[in-house]
């Protein structure tokens, strides 16, 4: 798995609450493919957002971090700060969620480009200005040479948005992480930021990690996935074969749980992610699992290959047969 | 912004009129002018009291004599005080001039310190510096100048005189009793100990400010923004957290400033110090007409000044502010 430029192995994340060990992250592995665009898809509190935080570096001192996280060879986790700072935003950048609070509303949006182009490249202001013009065009930002000089709150959030992949892209990353860039964004816009991280991975050959919990984001833009379940992988591959032949059982309920033709209701997950200050001992998944045995419960279940898919569920075998017949 | 400032100072002069009025209301109401010249003055002539009637505006009706004190005011035709010895200009503009430089140092080392303080307790919420710093400005709030007052000059004067055989600091007055000419060194020397007292006030007060605004920007996203491009904690917290927490504290703090050139009766009376709090006091407790109006006039002004000052820092610190 030498190809990948981000290779994280084995991450666990752990928040030391007041009501004790919080355990977000539990033995992720993820390889990011150069130029590829990589699917996260979980719910909420599944620890796919502070996987990659903690990637990043971003996490609050309270999180205690164990792994690797390997960025072109390069070993982040447990690195020298002044390291991870030096790739923060140059090797590595970020896309947030709500691009309505990303943007620091005093200073202006071409500023906030040319702070990111000068904290990793010797470049005058004058230049950096130029470029950040550049990038804003790049964006899809009309007028790119006015706005620069505006104030973020002159901008709708899909503007803003575009904004922030712009000063992301500022340093020409490696890889880009998108932390659910469209989830606060409205439908047709959804759309147009999707383009805009598909045109930049295309241009410049940037690997994306797009974290969401929209099935048809992954389905329209991403070349493999990740499915993630009370902070571990429960299935990741290609995208064709997850949408093809799921063999997780929380991927099949996800799907299912899906509006497609022919199917008159949608069938909903039953139950709630588990309590991660004591998640359950075996699977996750099994307490909502309508196919789980007592086996399920005992331990947690490695991953295993299928065709092309890597599966964490011991009665994989027997539910690809079941559900081919 | 200049058409704000322009419209709101054209507003200013009508606020002026209905606040000294009301002001004039509650002073002759409140002191009964006449009688207190007449207390002051037991001889005075009937066209004396006339006089003195007529200057100050202290007819019967109050709509009249507040217009008749106004055109006086305004044509520079002051009435000298009760007594009827001294000009009131030259008083007032002395103690206007000693109680802004008073303010203006305790302000800036209270605001300075303060500041400085309440970044350095919100950097760890809840540690030890944290609590520390909450404790401290409590106390600081709690303590009343008349007794931060005393303190220091016992401290200072009394017993640092009985261990050192000198006073480090003096407690009273601008300079030493007899001091002709300006001398900056003993200037300092006088007001240091009152600008101590009214720093302490000012630096827990704006310590607790600076602590909350700037725990709010601390959590906001644009910091987590910030850090994902890879700056120095330095910089992420300077020009995108303090930044931030800034504009209300300023904007606070402009206010503040003008409640300032009312004096700070409680210190200057203590330290004897010849600010308009003490002129304020003295003029007020001879119910002296004539020294006490141009001085209210003059807090109205400012108050109002500052007021402009704090709307426009507001919109030139936040971009999102549009004032015209």
């Amino acid at each position: 798995m030498s190809d990948s430029v981000l290779q994280i192995r084995d991450l666990r994340v752990t928040f030391n609450t007041q009501m004790g060990e919080l355990r977000a992250v539990r033995g992720v592995d993820v390889d990011v493919a150069p130029g590829k665009i990589l699917g996260v898809v979980g719910e909420s509190g599944s620890g796919k957002s502070v996987s990659f935080l903690a990637a990043m570096g971003l996490l609050p001192k309270s999180a205690s971090i164990s792994g690797s996280v390997m960025l072109d060879g390069q070993e982040l986790i447990g690195a020298k700060k002044k390291f991870v700072r030096s790739v923060r935003g140059r090797l590595l950048s970020m896309v947030f969620q709500d691009p309505l609070s990303a943007l620091n509303p005093v200073h202006r949006v071409g500023d906030q480009i040319v702070e990111m182009i000068q904290s990793h490249q010797d470049m005058s202001t004058h230049d950096a200005q130029k470029r950040a013009v550049q990038l804003l065009e790049i964006v899809g930002i009309p007028q790119p040479d006015e706005r620069a000089l505006q104030y973020p709150h002159e901008f709708s959030g899909g503007m803003r948005q575009r904004v922030v992949i712009a000063m992301a892209i500022a340093n020409d990353p490696k890889v880009l992480i998108a932390d659910e860039p469209t989830t606060a964004l409205d439908v047709t816009v959804q759309a147009q930021i999707l383009e805009v991280i598909q045109t930049v991975q295309q241009r410049f050959g940037t690997a994306v990690v797009l974290i969401t919990h929209d099935l048809g984001v992954i389905a329209r833009v991403a070349d493999s996935v990740n499915v993630m379940y009370a902070g571990r992988n429960v299935e990741s591959g290609s995208v064709q074969s997850m949408f093809d032949h799921p063999s997780h059982p929380y991927t099949r309920g996800l799907l299912s749980s899906l509006p497609h033709e022919g199917v008159e209701r949608l069938q909903p997950i039953a139950g709630f992610p588990p309590n991660m200050l004591a998640p359950p001992p075996g699977c996750g998944f099994a307490p909502r699992c309508a196919f789980a045995t007592d086996a399920c419960s005992a331990e947690l279940p490695a991953l295993r290959q299928f065709d092309d898919l890597l599966t964490s569920c011991i009665r994989a075998e027997d539910l690809r047969i079941r559900s081919n017949s | 912004m200049f058409r704000f400032a322009l419209r709101r100072s054209a507003w200013a002069i009508p606020t002026l009129l209905l606040v000294t009025f009301l002001v004039y209301i509650a002073l002759r109401m409140g002191t009964d002018p006449l009688a207190s010249y007449m207390r002051s003055n037991p001889r005075a002539t009937r066209s004396k009291i006339a006089q003195y009637k007529e200057l100050n505006g202290l007819g019967s009706n109050y709509v009249t004599g507040y217009f008749s004190w106004l055109k006086n005011f305004v044509t520079f035709n002051w009435p000298k005080s009760i007594k009827g010895s001294r000009e009131v200009w030259p008083e007032l503009k002395d103690a206007i001039a000693n109680s802004a430089r008073l303010g203006a140092a305790a302000t800036a080392v209270g605001v300075v310190v303060g500041l400085a303080i309440g970044i350095f307790a919100a950097l760890r919420p809840g540690g030890k510096r944290d609590v520390a710093v909450n404790t401290a400005a409590f106390v600081g709030i709690s303590i009343p100048p008349y007794i931060s007052s005393i303190l220091l000059q016992l401290l200072f004067a009394v017993y640092w005189s009985k261990w050192f055989g000198n006073t480090l600091f003096p407690t009273s007055g601008v300079y030493p009793p007899g001091q002709e000419g300006f001398d900056l060194v003993l200037m300092i020397k006088h007001m240091a100990l009152p600008t101590v007292v009214v720093a302490i006030q000012v630096i827990a007060v704006y310590s607790r400010y600076m602590r909350s605004s700037l725990l709010d920007v601390l959590n906001s996203d644009y910091m987590r923004t910030a850090r994902s491009k890879g700056l120095s904690e330095f910089r992420v917290l300077m020009r995108h957290g303090v930044r931030n927490a800034l504009i209300p504290v300023i904007t606070i703090a402009a206010l503040d400033i003008g409640a300032i050139v009312g004096g700070l009766i409680i210190t200057e009376n203590i330290f004897d110090y010849p600010g308009t709090g003490k002129y304020f006091l003295s003029a007020f407790g001879n119910g002296d007409f004539p020294l006490l109006m141009p001085l209210m006039v003059i807090i109205v002004a400012s108050v109002l000044l500052f007021n402009l000052i704090a709307d426009i820092s507001y919109a030139i610190l936040d971009p999102r502010i549009r004032l015209d």
